[in-house]
């Protein structure tokens, strides 16, 4: 019973995954592509409740969900067209990006078949807890780095985006 | 552990399937009598002068920016806070200084007028 609603969970998951992530690609109107792709790292999210990685699941709601798809549709807002669906035209590229996207695959599924994955019958004691446990204390350092590392993306993109000023 | 997110999940079900049914809902009871005028576009009653999607003004983007920065803080803030009672004075004291340092940042931007709206 357990594992069928685990198994429903799973499909249902990945098929809005895939499906959302299939629109991003052949939808026209660039805002919808925008929104498909919020939903499929929705969808990611789930698949790493389901494999009992809240933290990941966290990070990716906050980071993808929040962060990357504000951007993303504020990339849209600034360089849209006037009629929307050029702002998402055939691409003459695709013959490329097909071979590129076989050849990423190919690397992948190399990977996965390749890989020894070690399976332990002990659950690892891994969880926010222990992940807050560590960054606070062994980590402390790289802790810290992270927020010097934050400051200066934060100062860089000011920059970037505003233009330096004289000295 | 799966459990908790079951009800989860039924929460975001019911959120998808209202809307869904008030849309529904409405299409199927609201009269459809158009006219022209109910075809228009509208903008505060004034009629609309040019294309209803317009280019937005780069302001937006340094707001999307120092947003995702904060964001980002939020992930390290997160363990942390789960955590607080056990992990004691040290952690509490490291989360100060790590808030300090965005705080920087934050007054970076403040300072530069990234956040003022020209």
């Amino acid at each position: 019973m357990n594992d069928m609603v685990f198994a429903t969970a799973f499909y249902i998951l990945a098929g809005i995954t895939i499906l959302s992530a299939v629109g991003v690609v052949f939808l026209k109107n660039i805002v919808h592509s925008a929104f498909l792709l919020a939903l499929a790292f929705f969808g990611v999210a789930g698949i790493y409740v389901l494999l009992n990685a809240e933290f990941l699941a966290a990070v990716q709601l906050l980071v993808y969900g929040g962060a990357i798809a504000v951007l993303i549709a504020f990339g849209v807002m600034l360089i849209q067209r006037r009629d929307m669906s050029s702002s998402n035209p055939d691409a003459a590229w695709s013959p490329l990006g097909l071979g590129m996207a076989v050849m990423a695959m190919v690397v992948f599924i190399a990977a996965i078949v390749l890989t020894q994955f070690p399976v332990t019958n002990v659950a690892p004691e891994f969880s926010v807890e222990g992940l807050a446990r560590l960054l606070l204390t062994d980590y402390v350092v790289a802790f810290e780095a992270a927020a010097v590392l934050l400051l200066a993306a934060m100062v860089g993109a000011i920059i970037l985006a505003k233009g330096a000023k004289e000295a | 552990m799966l459990k908790e997110y079951l009800a989860i999940s039924m929460f975001f079900i019911v959120a998808l399937l209202i809307p869904v049914a008030v849309i529904f809902i409405s299409r199927l009871v609201a009269p459809k009598k158009t006219t022209p005028e109910k075809e228009e576009v509208y903008e505060c009653g004034v009629d609309t002068v040019g294309d209803t999607w317009i280019r937005f003004k780069t302001s937006y983007f340094l707001y999307a920016l120092v947003f995702v920065v904060f964001d980002v803080e939020t992930v390290f803030l997160y363990p942390w806070a789960v955590q607080f009672q056990q992990l004691g004075t040290f952690a509490f004291v490291e989360m100060f200084i790590f808030i300090a340092i965005l705080v920087v940042g934050f007054w970076y931007a403040w300072k530069e007028g990234a956040l003022e709206w020209k």
